[in-house]
């Protein structure tokens, strides 16, 4: 029977289970079973606009990856593709073998940390092992400290969490510290909003972080180590502990690993979801079952740390790109990218954009391709507005900056930060000053209190931009904003309350006419500022069909039938349900 | 000690590599605002006040807790230094009580003399204030949180002096706040009032009771002397006023380091307890009678010479105190021998 | 202090309270400092914090234990057990500092012998800590390269506290814990001038600067000094002055800011004792209960209101200043004690503390070099020879004050009282943070009253349980020689068959149970351990 060697793969990541993949799955083990097949699951395969994601792999080595496969399309794809061996054209989102509207989606990625997400299964060793799993350490392994330092070094990897420091340098520091014990910690406490790629690459790959790790501890002589991952990433966890618990037993991880003298105990600490808590000295006061709040640097943490111990931190994606290092070799690593930002980056893309999902590409590609190449450009193909990127810490790059190389100085120069690598696109129905007022709420709500400019300034902050939403701006009101932003970049203590700021003044920087409008007009040209905007029913438009005064939930709008309607603005709270569903485009936002 | 050359304000200084900023400022006699800093507590870096600017450096770093290096070019004072103080005042008092006029905290008040320093007269910053209600069950001090500015060097003498560890911070953001286990009144926490938190809080937020509105800290007299209870021998300075003690303040350079218990810190009430004993009593029919000193000294002499001559100098005994002050311990003794006795002893021993 | 004057040549403090900071084993012992020396509390738990270790001898669970390394629960009264073990651990182990014990000791035959008898196990069941904690906590002590002893009246109160403290003299002997930094024997003073009234010679064998009464040059020298001629003879202490009054040996007695009646054991026999007296001048700021019991009383002023100097338990010598004027017509005890001695026909012409206090330096060699000029805010630890000496804040550095440092060989001994049917508990006694004494200072000030105003006797929660009380309950202790009510509190704190009581409450004075006996050598009574009864009311 030809169907046996048909391999059927399930996208089983939080993404794809919160759009049913399980079901999807639970669904496919009996049906499949029929034929002799066991579903594989995976990780995120990137494209979360499509999920649940069944990707089938014909013996022949083609590959179709079906999207939107709800529990009824499974049984379609059994009957038709795994049964008929005909693809189900309809529900193809990309394929090897055949072109789609989604192949652009993959063209411009450069997938090397997450080459083997969406293949491997996660929650298998083997599966790993049976990708090159675990050589890099034995290759790393086979080196000194040093030369494994000096290797990463020669890669150009700079951290990717957000600020971008040498890695290899941080790694140098930490071997270089004297201390009778060092720990190696992982940062996985991702707090942007709208980022999950440290999610996706927990569920997806985690032994590649392990191993990142392991080759970490190896490097700069530590025997003990925490992942400090965040309690709401409960499936990350889970196979984190499982991952964790198979490389002990394999002999990647705990004592004498690979036979040698060398021990790594790590173990998993759950956050409690404090933003602050990503910042390294919170995480690290966190760990130590202290209040999250920052300490100040220096000392830095690579000569006191945990417990005042040398210790190593870096984020996720950074542990995860070193066994790709000594695969592939730093120098074969470093051809990707540029000058100064090596390798590639892995991208969630987020907001008003066609392709939501998980993307990563080379260091140097311009903001245009990865939104419209990659992305397929803006919802309902609308204008575009900007783009967030970097998280609470970074800045709003506008259409001018479209063709802006992604590479860390970049972005720094332009006002925003590599950051984690969230990315959210924002099209012209999107209020600037709306989008700073929405960053800023998070910084004040997430400020750990410690020091006065964050604590008190972005308080601050947030209340004029409360008050220019509110339609109730003053002149001098932005002039304010950028004394204060400056004054707590210049004086707060930690990295994120010294970004804090950032949301306000680059959008200040590139949308000062929006704020200017607020204040000055009145006028929020996005209509969201509820405060700033009139409904109002063009009379030349209006058939008098009675649909808007019909949905009207409290009753501003009146007129007879077959006669233009009117919207009182007294009562109308802007709701925007006659705007919605008048036939006739004649309600509009003034 | 290595050194290194820096150079504060244009003055070229050889200093001690390790210290900080703050460190080798004050030991050139330059002088740098701070609210969070204590010498004996974890360096903080949380009130920013103390910003520096520092050649070469991206943003302004806080002098308490960088250290200084070779080659270092720091401006203390520079005009980019003063607009950030500036702001974090201008921050603080945007929600601090504006009631100096009658704050027990004026003339000792951090907050007041930087603004009086650097000229912050209002803040420009009109928007929320706290308002929490004042903790105010305890007999030994005020806790107004509406005034506190969050330095947090009472939570850290707290724990890291005392050990009582009964307040940490709460919350967080705008919301953040000093608080006990479970906002209890702090008489319901594991605090044992040694009032250390009250005396290195750098505004009103904790305030004690004794000496309300009896004089400001201009007006009062302050004593140094050495605590009356156990054998520490702390010593503090009272507060006198009118020829009242209207409170105690520490002696930070003391060799108890200005560390103090609630029996020093607060327990001085007892010297005008109305129970004083005002004028010589002597003992008639069973009742005590007034007299007055010539009387009884007299009637001592008296019958101290005649159990002498009777029963000789060995029926006498005397007991002195462990508490009075070695000129009366030696008086005492001097006077039970120059009656001819070594019967003279003082509780030691219990 | 007989004991610390027998081992080392002075009875006071040999290191200071800094010291805390350069030290790696801290061993307290019979010292709840934290409640009795709170700022010195402060300053272990720091040091602990900062890596240091601590051993705690103690039969409650006190704060310390918190921050111990080892907590040795022992029984009451079984000091010289545990201490003897740990030497025995120590010798043992090849801890002991063979060079130091050679060059600047004598009598250690006598230790290793004693000591050899006393093997963890032996002494695991006359404490009732488990042996492997006395290894542990002897190891600790003897590795350390300095280590620091505190102990207070948790040792000393008991019949057998002149052998505590030898035993305690032994450890540090045995280890070189003497003279240098970071080390010592340190007895903690538990009132603002013990330690200056025992410099002052307010003791019945010595004058200022311990210079023995006996000793006839020194008599010679006080006598030409002072004018009057001077006895050679021992003078009683404090237990033996009341005693002596019950016999009607002693007629007349002059009490001056104390409250035996209070703070003495057996207080129903003070009192009866004082009953006996021909004449009892009280002098002090507050009618106490003493003071009801005299013929004359006389009022005092309080620290405030005068000037002088004070003695901490580090031997720092510290400026009193007047910050307010006499209340009423109270006069300062040194002022009440020049008038006296005049209408005595002693021609004393004292003005002013200074003048007084440059009599004592001018007799007392560990004082000559002080001046109040030169105490200035921070103080002198005597011996201060000389007008340029800086103080000593370390003793026996080189050399011990007597010479050599002396090995005591000190057998265990059980407390004069232990349970029995009728008295089934071990009563032990002592003082909490908030109050002070016999209370006549702390129950008359509002906040600390506040914090606490009445007894709550600490009983273990098994033995509330036989006895079927609860907290707060009101009950019934009684001892051989009285009884008092109290309110409970109940808490592990106190191991099963010991209760705890202060001594700041008159409404329950604890000292009507105390037992009398005394330490033969230091005259110290066990307040630290007697017998008896609790009934539910």
């Amino acid at each position: 029977m030809e169907a046996q060697t048909y391999r059927v793969r399930v996208g089983l990541a939080t993404c794809g289970i919160a759009a049913g993949a399980s079901k999807t799955y639970d669904k496919l083990l009996p049906l499949l079973a029929e034929h002799g097949i066991v579903p594989e699951r995976t990780g995120c395969m990137g494209m979360c606009f499509s999920e649940p994601l069944v990707e089938v792999i014909s013996p022949a080595g083609e590959t179709f990856l079906y999207g939107n496969v709800t529990e009824d399309k499974a049984e379609i794809i059994v009957e038709q593709h795994i049964v008929g061996g005909k693809p189900v054209e309809d529900l193809l989102v990309l394929s090897n073998v055949k072109e789609t509207e989604n192949s652009h989606f993959m063209a411009k990625q450069e997938r090397i940390l997450l080459s083997h997400m969406g293949v491997i299964d996660p929650e298998s060793i083997e599966s790993y092992l049976a990708y090159d799993g675990y050589k890099a350490l034995a290759k790393a392994m086979q080196m000194s400290s040093e030369d494994v330092i000096k290797e990463v070094q020669k890669s150009g990897l700079r951290g990717r969490g957000g600020a971008g420091f040498p890695t290899g340098m941080k790694w140098n520091f930490a071997y270089q510290a004297k201390g009778d014990k060092k720990y190696v910690v992982c940062n996985a406490d991702e707090g942007d909003p709208g980022a999950f790629m440290d999610r996706s690459v927990l569920e997806g790959n985690p032994h590649a972080v392990i191993e990142g790790m392991t080759i970490a501890a190896y490097a700069i002589g530590a025997d003990e180590g925490y992942i400090y991952v965040r309690a709401e990433y409960p499936l990350a966890i889970k196979r984190l502990r499982k991952a964790i618990k198979e490389a002990n037993e394999h002999g990647y991880l705990g004592n004498k690993i690979l036979g040698t003298d060398f021990c790594f105990q790590l173990k998993i600490k759950e956050g409690a979801g404090a933003f602050v808590c990503g910042e390294e000295t919170a995480l690290l006061a966190s760990i130590e079952g202290e209040r999250g709040i920052p300490r100040p640097r220096p000392p830095f943490p690579a000569t006191s740390g945990l417990w005042g111990k040398p210790t190593l931190l870096n984020n996720v994606e950074t542990y995860a790109n070193v066994p790709a290092i000594f695969r592939l070799g730093a120098e074969q690593y470093s051809k990707v990218g540029t000058e100064r930002s090596k390798g590639t980056k892995v991208f969630a893309l987020t907001g008003k954009i066609k392709k939501t999902g998980l993307a990563e590409v080379p260091m140097g590609i311009t903001m245009r391709e990865i939104i419209y190449d990659v992305g397929g450009g803006v919802q309902d193909d609308k204008e575009f507005k900007a783009v967030q990127i970097g998280g609470p810490s970074g800045g709003c790059l506008p259409a001018e900056l479209l063709d802006l190389p992604v590479d860390y100085d970049s972005l720094t120069a332009a006002g925003a930060m590599m950051g984690s690598g969230g990315l959210v696109v924002m099209d012209e129905t999107t209020c600037m000053v709306d989008v700073a007022k929405f960053f800023l709420t998070f910084t004040q709500s997430e400020s750990c209190g410690k020091c006065t400019p964050c604590r008190e300034g972005t308080k601050r902050m947030l209340e004029i931009l409360e008050r220019i939403t509110e339609g109730n701006g003053q002149p001098g009101d932005i002039e304010t904003l950028e004394e204060l932003g400056e004054a707590i970049r210049d004086s707060a203590l930690c990295g994120l309350g010294q970004t804090a700021p950032n949301p306000v003044l680059s959008t200040l920087r590139y949308f000062r006419h929006e704020y200017e409008e607020h204040i000055n007009e009145g006028k929020c040209r996005a209509g969201v500022c509820t405060n700033l905007i009139t409904y109002y029913i063009i009379p030349e438009k209006c058939t008098g069909c009675t649909l808007c005064a019909r949905n009207c939930p409290v009753n501003a709008i009146s007129g007879e039938r077959k006669q233009p309607h009117v919207i009182d603005p007294s009562v109308c709270i802007k709701c925007g349900v006659c705007m919605e569903k008048c036939n006739f485009d004649a309600i509009i936002l003034k | 000690m290595s050194k290194v050359n820096i150079t504060i304000n244009g003055q070229a200084l050889q200093v001690d590599a390790g210290m900080t900023i703050l460190e080798a400022a004050q030991a050139a006699g330059i002088d740098i605002p701070t609210f969070c800093h204590d010498p004996e507590l974890t360096r903080a870096g949380a009130c920013r006040i103390c910003v520096v600017e520092v050649a070469g450096a991206r943003n302004l770093p806080a002098s308490c807790t960088t250290p200084v290096a070779e080659g270092m070019v720091i401006e203390t004072e520079s005009e980019r230094v003063q607009k950030a103080r500036r702001s974090i005042l201008e921050l603080i008092w945007a929600d601090h009580p504006h009631d100096c006029l009658t704050c027990e905290k004026t003339g000792s008040c951090k907050l007041q003399d930087y603004s009086y320093r650097y000229n912050v007269k209002e803040s420009p910053y009109k928007g929320e204030a706290r308002d929490i209600p004042l903790d105010d069950t305890n007999p030994f001090f005020f806790r107004d949180l509406n005034k506190c500015i969050l330095c947090g060097k009472c939570i850290r003498k707290c724990h890291e002096i005392n050990g009582a560890g009964a307040i940490d911070f709460m919350y967080r953001g705008f919301g953040t706040k000093v608080t006990t286990a479970f906002d209890d009144p702090i008489e319901e926490s594991s605090c044992v009032f040694c009032g250390m938190c009250v005396d290195i809080c750098p505004v009103g937020a904790l305030i004690p009771k004794q000496g309300l509105q009896q004089g400001r800290s201009w007006e009062v007299d302050k004593v140094l002397t050495t605590c009356p209870y156990c054998g520490c021998g702390c010593t503090f300075y009272l507060h006198v006023r009118n020829d009242k003690i209207v409170g105690v303040t520490p002696n930070f350079d003391g060799p108890m380091k200005g560390h103090l218990c609630a029996k020093g810190r607060f327990g001085w009430d007892f010297v005008d307890s109305p129970d004083r004993l005002q004028t010589p009593l002597i003992k008639k029919d069973g009742e005590f009678v007034e007299a007055s000193w010539e009387e009884a000294l007299d009637l001592i002499a008296a019958k101290l010479k005649e159990v002498r001559a009777q029963y000789g100098a060995d029926a006498i005994a005397g007991l002195s105190s462990a508490r009075i002050t070695n000129e009366e311990n030696y008086l005492f003794q001097k006077l039970l021998r120059s009656l001819g006795t070594n019967n003279v002893d003082h509780c030691a021993r219990l | 202090m007989a004991g610390l004057a027998t081992a080392f040549g002075s009875g006071a403090m040999t290191n200071t309270i800094d010291d805390i900071e350069k030290t790696e084993v801290i061993f307290v012992i019979g010292s709840n400092t934290t409640e009795n020396h709170p700022v010195i509390g402060y300053r272990i738990k720091q040091a602990v914090k900062k890596g240091a270790k601590l051993i705690v001898a103690d039969p409650r669970y006190i704060e310390l234990c918190d921050y111990a390394d080892v907590h040795l629960q022992i029984k009451p009264g079984t000091n010289v057990a545990l201490l003897n073990a740990m030497a025995h651990v120590i010798i043992k182990e090849g801890l002991a500092d063979e060079e130091f014990i050679r060059e600047r000791t004598e009598n250690y035959a006598a230790l290793r012998v004693t000591a050899r008898d006393y093997t963890p196990e032996y002494a695991a069941e006359i404490t009732g800590v488990p042996a492997e904690d006395i290894v542990r906590a002897a190891r600790l002590y003897g590795a350390a390269e300095a280590a620091m002893i505190f102990y207070t009246m948790g040792i000393t109160q008991h019949t057998t506290g002149t052998d505590n403290v030898l035993a305690v003299a032994n450890l540090a002997l045995l280890t070189g814990n003497v003279g240098k930094p970071g080390s010592g024997v340190n007895p903690l003073r538990g009132q603002n001038n013990v330690q200056g009234a025992c410099d002052m010679g307010a003791l019945p064998d010595v004058f200022t600067g311990y210079q023995p009464v006996t000793d006839e040059s020194v008599r010679a020298k006080f006598a030409k000094a002072w004018g009057v001629e001077l006895s050679g003879k021992v003078g009683l202490t404090v237990t033996d002055m009341f005693t002596a009054a019950g016999a009607k040996k002693i007629r007349a007695m002059y009490i001056v800011g104390e409250n035996p009646y209070l703070s003495d054991p057996d207080s129903a026999h003070v009192r009866q004792c004082m009953d006996t007296l021909d004449f009892l001048v009280v002098q002090d700021i507050f009618m106490t209960e003493t003071a009801q019991y005299a013929d004359v009383v006389l009022p005092a002023v309080t620290w405030a209101e005068k000037e002088g100097t004070f003695v901490n338990t580090e031997r720092r010598v510290q400026k009193v200043n007047q910050a307010l004027r006499p209340r009423g017509n109270a006069k300062a005890d040194w002022q009440i004690f020049v008038e006296l001695a005049n209408k005595l026909d002693f021609d004393w012409n004292y003005t002013c503390a200074e003048d007084i206090f440059k009599e004592i330096t001018a007799l007392t060699p560990s004082y000559a070099g002080i001046t109040y000029d030169r105490l200035g805010a921070n103080g002198i630890q005597w011996p201060c020879p000389g007008a340029d000496h800086p103080g000593t804040p370390i003793l026996h550095v080189g050399k011990f004050s007597k010479g050599f440092g002396h090995f005591s060989a000190v057998e265990h001994q059980d407390s004069a009282e232990l349970p029995d049917a009728d008295y089934p508990f071990i009563l032990t006694t002592g003082r909490i943070l908030h109050h002070y004494h016999t209370g006549t200072m702390t129950r008359r000030s509002k906040p600390l009253r506040f914090v606490q105003d009445e007894e709550f006797m600490q009983i273990n929660p098994l033995d509330a349980k036989a006895l079927g009380v609860t907290e707060c309950d009101i009950v019934k202790v009684s001892s051989r020689r009285g009884s008092v009510k109290t309110r409970l509190k109940i808490t592990d704190s106190v191991p099963p068959g010991v209760v705890f009581m202060t001594f700041h409450f008159k409404e329950t004075a604890a000292n009507l149970l105390t037992n009398p006996q005394t330490c033969p050598t230091a005259k110290i009574p066990e307040l630290k351990a007697c017998a008896v009864n609790i009934e539910k009311i």
